[in-house]
């Protein structure tokens, strides 16, 4: 069981958290948008081998936040609160 | 008589205890102390169980948790547990054993006669055996067959199995020489400790072999070292296995307390791991070498010094290494006739006293039928004997270590996988590093404290015979003779193993699978080398070459109600519950669960229930009725941005909501379809209530949440979730606003002042309540939403009062009747996860909104565009007949086959009007209203006329009636 660490409630196991997608997946606003470019922000994942930056919710505090680790060694390189970031 | 009990010694038994057991109906006798393998070999029993395939009788082979054969179901005064290893299971009085995939008996097997057919069942003989006309024709018999122990079907727990989270800076796991050292000194260095070990008692292999310490004998510094730890209030832990390594190293405990009490489930985050887990006795192979009688050498001499029993009288005992020379002096001593079978000629230590040593030599194969009776040499010479003993090398033991991913590396001098490259936060010490002898297994265990960055302490000394490594590899060989047992748990054979590799089976994972060598509940730890060496001899290859499988938990097998702990029955998914549950109960409701709550489905009892919920269902419509719907949403969403908030969340616009009044709507999802629907209401400029599906609360909120954090920021809107904080009791129908009128809510029932879709404020008994004109019913409805622990008397009044009017309450199951009339939908039954809003006739916002909005792109693509989507309808059956089935297919035919447009979603009898309603999502439904279409339901077909969904008050005039 991994250990994520919570920005609020620092480390806690891994069942508290829900992932909540790629970070820096930025949602494009309007009805005119390109439909490949939406189809992107929909369903394509970039499923990286390494460090890979995520959306992360932490359930118990409700809170949302970025964390980066590492998709093979399982490592967490660093967690940080989310605040409105992904406006468009 | 061949086994026996000494008249003396012992360390683990306690003479002055004697046992009672039953093992396959006979009496066992034993003492405190021993397992359930000691006392049966001290009885001299053999043969313990029958094979998994070919039912040949087994005998016990290891004194640990390796063991492959002597599997025993055990029960007795507790419930029964299958395949516990009769090696590990401590023996106690009354405990009921019996034997595993044998009847009536091991001795007697009536399925014994399947080993003559062995030359026709090898690895994989099913896969290519029964494929005609089916394998599940074959299956149940030869399930029946094979296999190892029962589950008990009328098992029930003994209570609920612990679960304990603990840390610590040092966990050590294995209580052996190496173990002790190595939590001694981090003991010793103030760090906080827990020692585990699978044994009752800590001390590990120093329980059997010699050895000196510090100038004291084992034992006494066993004694010292647990003494001086337990007054440091250090955590021992005996009969505990560390069954797995998981992420960021976690460590899962079993820990058995044998007195019927269920198995404590431990998960540990030490700073650092320390596994002192030792080493596997590996058997060798020459033919018949699974015969009862042929056993591990050292688990002969375990069962010597720890139980005082003899494995034999007349001893062969082969070896390709220097550790069974120890094993071979102690039988002497006590009298036994041992002949010792080296296969080395040179470099073999000193012959021991009174052992006839047999130098260059290896057995070619074994006799006897339930016991072993003679073996013969590869140079012919044969050798009558009672009892074989194997030590064919050490495997380490690091499972643990491989499950954290840590890689193995090869030696050829120890023939056995090493720890490779050091793992974060795990150190290997011991013999499962490959240490042999004392001086070098507490070197080791000096090295794994210091290494989590400790001191140099005082390593133990040790002072007995040096124990040597010597070893010559002695792998079994493609192409030998007779019937070469590698995998006993298995019923692998060095043949099976050439078929796989003939059948290009040569990588270790496809090996496993095909020929099942290293499955069931040993997990292959005395097969897995052996069988991947054979591989690399067949193949060509080295053994490293070949490499070993993937390690996984568990190390031994863990009983499933120490995962489920207490999460079992009402705590495995627990349930919401309404306030006044008691209530409901109290006046006859019968409760079932509508998405994660325990709701009323009708009143009445249970006698009749398909009569009282069509009662409900039409007396709601004739004067007035009560419904709890404290479950529904009430999610706030408060601040300077919730107008913005709302109108991006929703599909409908909702800033333009005045204070005061509710407006229906949809949540979408990104990808347009409908999500949730439900009724904003607007307290005032910068407070809004979203009330959502009752199933949805925790969904929707979480979805808020996100976009809350994710897109406004925190300072723009708050969102609480008040769902469980207020009750909300529903009154509905033509008389609603009369008995309203009787409680003196402190508001104008005036329909002026509070219309449909409004909402006012008013007071009981002191409390505030919200009273919304909202209706799930079509009639006149009132939802007054009080605070839940106030909620009873209010309720109590409303029936009180209703008494004039001929009040009905009803159940969730009365209230989709009336939905259903009304063609009100609920998202997930009457949609699916490809419906969009204009499927369901809700096209406006779509077509007119120029503000985004959550899911708005999605609704412009070819896809929701297509114009055979399919649609909301409502469905009519002929006069007099029967409703039709939810899920029926709406078919079309299409060249002489059927197709289907769609389905049907709700189905129900509507009691006022004296027929059947139903919904359904039908292609192009929107635009056939009036045609016909062919239902089909298990393969029966009916007729049905598409409608408008709303199939009662088309109008609506009944909302201000």
């Amino acid at each position: 069981m991994q250990l994520f660490p919570c920005p609020f409630c620092g480390s806690r196991d891994e069942t508290e958290f829900h992932y909540g997608g790629d970070a820096g997946n930025i949602r494009p606003d309007g009805a005119e948008v390109p439909i490949d470019r939406w189809a992107d922000y929909l369903y394509l994942r970039t499923n990286p081998k390494g460090t890979a930056r995520e959306i992360w919710v932490h359930m118990n505090c409700g809170e949302f936040f970025v964390m980066e680790r590492d998709t093979v060694t399982h490592k967490v390189l660093s967690s940080a609160a989310l605040g409105g970031e992904h406006a468009a | 008589m061949t086994a026996s009990r000494l008249a003396t010694g012992g360390s683990a038994i306690d003479r002055s205890r004697p046992i009672r057991f039953s093992f396959d109906g006979a009496t066992v006798h034993g003492y405190a102390g021993d397992t359930i393998a000691s006392a049966l070999l001290a009885g001299d029993v053999a043969v313990v169980g029958r094979s998994f395939k070919y039912h040949r009788p087994r005998g016990i082979w290891s004194a640990g948790v390796e063991e492959p054969n002597a599997l025993v179901d055990v029960g007795g005064s507790v419930p029964t547990t299958p395949n516990t290893r009769a090696t590990t299971e401590p023996a106690r009085d009354g405990l009921v054993a019996r034997s595993v995939n044998a009847a009536p008996s091991a001795l007697a097997d009536r399925n014994a006669f399947l080993d003559r057919f062995a030359r026709f069942i090898p690895a994989a003989f099913y896969y290519k055996t029964f494929m005609w006309p089916d394998w599940h024709r074959f299956e149940p018999r030869i399930r029946a067959m094979a296999g190892l122990g029962k589950v008990d079907a009328g098992w029930t727990s003994a209570g609920t199995a612990d679960q304990i989270n603990h840390h610590c800076d040092v966990l050590v796991v294995g209580a052996g020489p190496a173990g002790l050292a190595a939590v001694r000194l981090a003991s010793g260095a103030g760090l906080s400790v827990m020692l585990v070990d699978d044994q009752p008692k800590p001390g590990g292999s120093l329980g059997h072999r010699a050895g000196e310490i510090d100038g004291k004998p084992a034992a006494a510094w066993i004694a010292e070292t647990v003494a001086e730890l337990a007054a440091a209030g250090q955590l021992i832990l005996p009969s505990t296995t560390a069954f797995g390594i998981y992420d960021h190293n976690l460590v899962g405990l079993n820990q058995r307390h044998c007195d019927g009490r269920p198995d404590t489930l431990w998960r540990v985050r030490p700073r650092q791991i320390v596994l002192a887990t030792g080493a596997i006795e590996r058997p060798l192979p020459f033919a018949n070498n699974d015969l009862p009688g042929i056993m591990s050498a050292d688990a002969a001499l375990a069962y010597l010094r720890r139980h005082a029993v003899l494995v034999g009288r007349r001893i062969v005992l082969a070896t390709n290494n220097d550790s069974a020379y120890e094993v071979a002096t102690a039988l002497a001593e006590v009298g036994a006739d041992v002949t010792l079978v080296d296969i080395r000629r040179d470099g073999t230590p000193p012959t021991p006293a009174n052992v006839g040593l047999v130098k260059g030599r290896a057995l070619t194969s074994a006799t006897g039928k339930l016991r072993v009776d003679g073996v013969t040499l590869d140079d012919g010479t044969r050798l009558g004997t009672d009892c074989v003993l194997i030590s064919g090398g050490w495997t380490p033991t690091i499972h643990l270590f491989g499950q954290a991913k840590g890689k193995l590396a090869w030696s050829e001098a120890r023939a056995a996988f090493l720890p490779g490259d050091p793992v974060d936060g795990i150190a290997v010490a011991g013999a499962a590093a490959g240490a042999v002898s004392l001086s070098e297994v507490f070197a080791g265990a000096g090295n794994a404290v210091t290494s989590s960055g400790q001191k140099k302490a005082a390593i133990p000394h040790s002072t007995g015979l040096e124990a040597t490594g010597g070893i010559t590899a002695a792998w079994p060989m493609p192409g030998s003779k007779g019937r070469i047992w590698i995998d006993y748990q298995n019923d692998v054979t060095v043949k099976d193993v050439e078929l796989a590799a003939r059948e290009n089976f040569v990588s270790v994972e496809h090996l496993k699978r095909y020929t099942t060598l290293g499955m069931a509940t040993d997990q292959g730890k005395t097969s897995n080398l052996p069988g991947l060496a054979l591989m690399a001899g067949i193949t060509g290859r080295t053994v490293p070459e070949v490499g070993t499988t993937t390690y996984r938990p568990p190390f031994t097998p863990v009983p499933l109600a120490s995962f489920a702990g207490a999460r079992v029955g009402e705590l495995m998914a627990p349930v919401r519950r309404l306030p006044l549950e008691t209530i409901h109960r109290a006046n006859g409701a019968v409760f079932q669960e509508y998405g994660g709550w325990l709701r009323p489905a009708h009143y009445g009892g249970n006698a009749d229930a398909e009569r009282s919920i069509a009662d409900e269902a039409r007396r709601a419509r004739q004067s007035v009725a009560l419904f709890d719907g404290s479950t529904l949403g009430k999610i706030e969403v408060i601040g300077p941005q919730a107008a913005a908030f709302v109108d991006f969340l929703y599909y409908n616009t909702m800033s333009t909501l005045k204070p005061g009044r509710c407006r229906y709507g949809f949540m979408l999802s990104e990808n347009g379809v409908v999500f949730d629907d439900g009724v904003l209401v607007r307290l005032d400029e910068q407070r809004f209530v979203v009330s959502c599906s009752s199933s949805h609360v925790a969904a929707v909120h979480a979805r808020l949440e996100e976009w809350r954090q994710d897109r406004f920021g925190r300072g723009a809107v708050y969102i609480h979730n008040a769902t469980s904080d207020m009750a909300t009791l529903t009154v509905s129908g033509p008389n609603a606003r009369k008995l309203l009128e009787t409680l003196d809510l402190g508001l104008s029932l005036d329909d002026s002042d509070l219309p449909h879709m409004a909402v006012g404020h008013g007071t009981y008994a002191g409390d505030e309540v919200r009273v919304a004109r909202v209706s799930f019913t079509g009639d006149r409805s009132y939802e007054i939403s009080i605070r839940a622990d106030r909620a009873e008397p209010l309720w109590a009044q409303l029936r009180r009062a209703g008494q004039a009017f001929d009040v009905v309450v009803i159940g969730l199951e009365a209230l989709m009747i009336l939905r259903a009339e009304k063609g009100f939908i609920v998202i997930g039954k009457d949609t699916d996860g490809t419906t969009l809003p204009h499927d369901l006739g809700v096209d406006g916002p779509r077509a007119k909104r120029q503000s985004e909005f959550v899911g708005r792109r999605s609704l412009f693509t070819e896809e929701a565009a297509r114009d055979n989507r399919m649609q909301l309808v409502g469905l009519a059956v002929p006069q007099g007949e029967a409703p039709l089935a939810t899920g029926a297919h709406g078919i079309k035919r299409i060249d002489g086959g059927l197709r289907s447009q769609g389905f049907v979603t709700s189905s129900y009898q509507s009691p006022t009007l004296g027929r059947p309603v139903a919904l359904g999502l039908i292609e192009r439904g929107a635009a056939r209203h009036g045609e016909t279409i062919e239902i089909q339901h298990l393969g029966k077909i009916r007729t049905a006329t598409i409608a408008p969904p709303c199939a009662f008050d088309p109008a609506g005039d009944r909302l201000h009636a």
